[in-house]
């Protein structure tokens, strides 16, 4: 029997139906077509489904859809304010950080969660927070420097609206 | 036409923020399995337990009762295709095999194998479906290791297989689809004429392109067999031209629309799906979506072939190269197909060496069938030929830059393979590494300092452009080449720069094989040099149109317009006249109707491209752990139109090697079931196991492309097998030949070698 779950994705209230067996990955791709999520794998290894459940950073492909009753479900699709890029976004646009694509969703929701937490990360830091995030045509190099890029530029402007 | 590859360039070679990057960060870009069609079944792949087995039968009654089950196809449903069918104009690939390769006839050869597709109204109807398929299998005795599939009484994949390249012809079927064999000079005279002569063995194991996206499309079907396949490849005109060849359908009948591509590598430069999709969705009628799951991308597709390599090499005291041999017995899977080929012409390639023999044979085995993966063949041979390089100056206490400076080819040298090179840039990127300061940075005990360089050939090939002037002046470029990594900006550069504008105002299309001419696949460096030179030379045709329609405002002779900085300009009568692009575009109705221009071309005069790359890493004692601790990547690039793509190509190039020389590798069980078809098994490196990859653009202009462009998405995953090789034996003082160097491995050598020393 279908499951009728109500959560909020994005700051909206949504509802779906689904099986017990389905992933929240499932059902953001299939049954809301938030398909910015991707899959790589299924098994949490490659982190291209990264989403936020409760501020904590998941792979969606090892949550059930059913898990996120009454929870706050946060994907890429919403993390620019509009048409206004988070600066880890325009960071790695500017530092071209990407190559086919596929894994930066994934990367910038986890990306973003290191800098919720840590707005200073060092490099070794960074490296080893995205590790659960495969990147197969960068290097990283890229990446890397983006996310330390975005870093201080959120450091700078959060300084400016204090002083 | 030509553009001096100068300072005054206005686009080519800037940095401007890619034209597809906001769809990219904000999740919006539609990647292979992102489309979506109301009504769309679910469909699904039987794939074999078996490494080698014959099928005896296939039941697919119980399968199809099931409620939801919409059909169900096997071999039987695709076309027959004959030996004389195979090829076209004798040219791989061969359509038979590939199609014995999407649905098995007769025998599955590998784990993983397709055997049927199911169409179902939802994933857990044809997974319960798939499970309800009959077959009966007659097991047969397997062989995964390309050495052990050479031996005389080795399990034989394909009972017709007879050695081709062999004369006489043997009479026994083998595994040893072909013999290949490239001479030039007389190696016994130059290996007579040495002073020092090194051999060695290697091997390297196959290892997949690992693309981060799994194999996806969908297929529609109308009932005139109209037919549209949404997927992500490396070639839109590719998957219509298997598609039409395997089902025997007229290529009118088939459009392809490209979706964002999750990364290739080579690996997408063929069909798997797309043809079994269609097939289902003709005898459901309705669309059928396709996805591989990651399981299914390790056992059904890929990866670069794993090799066997005897090398050999001759050389005076002073350093001087006088003679190289190599046997290269490459796996290509479960189907003929190793560029085993390719190997034997590029291991020596950057060398000027006077007698070179290579002989290369291509192996099946019951794995995947191999396919194309970045460079294809060219890494494994590196590794040996840039091994015993490094080995030489060792032996010659040489520095090891020195001595391949000593040993380059030139301008005008012959290369291995018997052509002459042109413009090349070789030298200057081994004089760039040697300056580098990297290469002259202190080393650390338990550390070491490897060099390797690589040669690839750079593709040209047929490729298709169309220009489009907007009503306000904007500009639309459509090309047919799928955008892997960043093509789409090079597009609208190199059209900038011929129109004059700022970049901002084109706009890079890829569009489906019914809106455009035909277009050779994404693949071999050729898109940024080809499609460029047709785009380049569509956009310089527009600005000739431009300049007759200025003529025909000012009513002066066309010879008198010139075309500068975005505008038709003139000297009329004492008055410098002046007409923008933008100004054109809206009188483009009044001066003769719509500006466009389109260019099909053969585009040729590829530039080889060669890299040099210096790697250091450290080897823990007493584990064998390796640490790759900083990393230089030098290439010729010809000219970086956009050069952080440019730069993202070595580095990707670059970890993709380190991980093949340090940790990627199948694992099978007795039976031949890979043990590892997921990434935490088979483990591609991650952001904590790589430094920062620096990188060295050195430009020496192709002459035979516009703005100077070299292919470089292959170059860069040639040289790091060799390069992390020399830097382990270095740091661990013992020479390794067989990759992956794991752990395990790599304290195994380390061992020996101390106890050789004893």
């Amino acid at each position: 029997m279908k499951q009728h779950i109500c959560t909020s994705i994005n700051g909206e209230v949504t509802e779906f139906l689904c099986d017990t067996s389905e992933t929240l990955l499932r059902v953001l791709r299939d049954n809301l077509q938030l398909t910015g999520t991707k899959e790589g794998c299924g098994s949490g290894d490659c982190g291209a489904c990264s989403v936020m459940l409760n501020d904590r950073l998941v792979c969606s492909c090892l949550v059930l859809a059913v898990e996120v009753q009454n929870s706050r479900v946060d994907t890429i699709e919403g993390m620019a304010a509009g048409d206004k890029l988070h600066p880890l976004q325009q960071s790695f646009l500017e530092h071209a950080a990407l190559q086919c694509g596929i894994c930066t969703p994934g990367l910038l929701v986890a990306a973003k969660a290191l800098l919720d937490t840590n707005p200073y990360p060092t490099e070794t830091e960074v490296r080893f927070w995205i590790a659960g995030n495969l990147c197969r045509c960068t290097g990283y190099d890229k990446i890397v420097r983006a996310i330390l890029g975005a870093a201080e530029k959120m450091r700078n402007a959060d300084a400016g609206v204090r002083s | 036409m030509s553009h001096s590859a100068g300072p005054t360039l206005r686009s080519v070679g800037t940095r401007p923020i890619r034209p597809d990057g906001i769809d990219k960060v904000t999740g919006c870009a539609v990647f292979g399995a992102d489309f979506n069609l109301p009504d769309a079944l679910h469909g699904a792949v039987l794939r074999s337990p078996f490494a080698h087995a014959r099928i005896l039968s296939i039941d697919i009654s119980k399968a199809l009762a099931l409620s939801g089950v919409k059909a169900v196809v096997t071999a039987s449903d695709l076309p027959e295709i004959s030996g004389e069918q195979a090829l076209t104009n004798d040219q791989p690939p061969d359509f038979r095999d590939m199609s014995a390769n999407i649905l098995a006839r007769g025998k599955v050869l590998y784990d993983g194998h397709a055997i049927a597709a199911i169409a179902a109204v939802d994933e857990e109807t044809a997974s319960r479906a798939l499970q309800l398929i009959d077959v009966e299998y007659e097991v047969l005795p397997h062989v995964i290791d390309v050495q052990q599939a050479m031996e005389p009484d080795a399990p034989v994949l394909h009972e017709n297989m007879i050695t081709q390249g062999i004369t006489p012809a043997p009479e026994r079927s083998s595994n040893i689809a072909s013999r290949y064999e490239q001479v030039h000079g007389d190696v016994e005279l130059g290996f007579s004429q040495a002073d020092i002569i090194l051999t060695e063995e290697f091997t390297t194991q196959p290892v997949h392109q690992a693309y981060i996206e799994p194999h996806a499309c969908m297929a529609r079907v109308a009932s005139d067999g109209q037919t549209e396949i949404w997927c992500s490849s490396q070639g839109q005109f590719m998957v219509r031209a298997y598609c039409a060849r395997l089902l025997d359908m007229p290529l009118s009948q088939i459009r392809v629309i490209p979706l964002e591509i999750g990364g290739g590598f080579g690996g997408k430069t063929t069909v798997y799906l797309e043809p079994l999709a269609v097939l289902l969705a003709r005898r459901s009628g309705r669309p059928v979506k396709m996805e591989m799951s990651r399981a299914d991308v390790f056992r059904a597709t890929g990866p670069a072939s794993g090799s066997y390599i005897n090398m050999k090499i001759g050389a005076r005291k002073d350093g001087t190269l006088v003679a190289a041999q190599g046997i290269l017995c490459y796996q290509a899977g479960a189907f003929a197909g190793s560029p085993v080929r390719l190997g034997c012409m590029t291991a020596f390639a950057p060398y000027d060496i006077a007698n070179v023999k290579m002989i290369g044979y291509d192996v099946v085995a019951n794995r995947p069938k191999s396919a194309a993966y970045r460079a294809p063949g060219a890494p494994m041979a590196a590794f040996a030929a840039e091994s015993l390089i490094d080995m030489l100056a060792q032996r010659l206490a040489m520095d090891p830059i020195e001595l391949r400076i000593k040993n380059a080819v030139r301008q005008g040298a012959r290369s291995a393979s018997g052509f002459n090179f042109k413009e090349i840039g070789y030298l200057e990127t081994l004089e760039a590494a040697r300056v580098h300061p990297h290469y002259t940075a202190p080393l650390g005990k338990n550390q070491g300092r490897g060099v390797a360089s690589g040669y690839w050939f750079n593709m040209g090939g047929q490729s298709s452009a169309s220009i489009t002037l907007n009503e306000d002046g904007t500009v639309l470029v459509a090309t047919g080449n799928p955008d892997i990594g960043g093509s789409r900006a090079s597009m609208a550069l190199m059209a900038a720069e011929v129109l004059g504008i700022d970049v901002g105002l084109v706009r890079p299309q890829i569009v489906d094989t019914s809106s455009i001419a035909y277009s050779d696949l994404t693949g071999g460096s050729r898109v940024t040099f080809a499609v460029g030179m047709a785009v380049t030379q569509a956009a310089t045709e527009m600005v000739a149109e431009l300049q007759r329609r200025a003529a025909t405002v000012w009513n002066v002779p066309v010879e008198q317009v010139l075309w500068r900085d975005g505008c038709a300009v003139a000297n009329i009568e004492g008055n410098n006249e002046r007409l923008s692009l933008s100004a054109l575009a809206a009188r483009a109705g009044k001066t003769g109707g719509p500006v466009a221009a389109h260019v099909s071309l053969d585009a040729q005069g590829a530039g080889p491209g060669f890299g040099t790359h210096i790697c250091d890493v450290e080897v823990d004692p007493d584990t064998g752990r390796v640490t790759v601790l900083r990393y230089t990547a030098v290439q010729d690039v010809g000219k970086a139109v956009h050069p952080s793509y440019v730069e993202g190509q070595l580095q990707g190039g670059a970890a993709q090697g380190i991980g093949w020389a340090l940790n990627e590798a199948y694992l099978y069980d007795e039976n031949g079931a890979q043990l590892n078809p997921g990434f935490l098994d088979y483990r591609i490196p991650v952001a904590s196991d790589l430094p920062m990859i620096d990188t060295v653009l050195v430009e020496v202009p192709n002459p035979r492309h516009p703005f100077g462009v070299r292919g470089v998405g292959e170059v860069p995953i040639i040289p790091p097998l060799g390069a992390v090789a020399n830097a382990v034996s270095r740091a661990s003082g013992a020479r390794h030949v067989d990759l992956p160097m794991c752990p395990p491995a790599v304290l195994k050598a380390m061992q020996r070698a101390a106890r050789k020393s004893r």
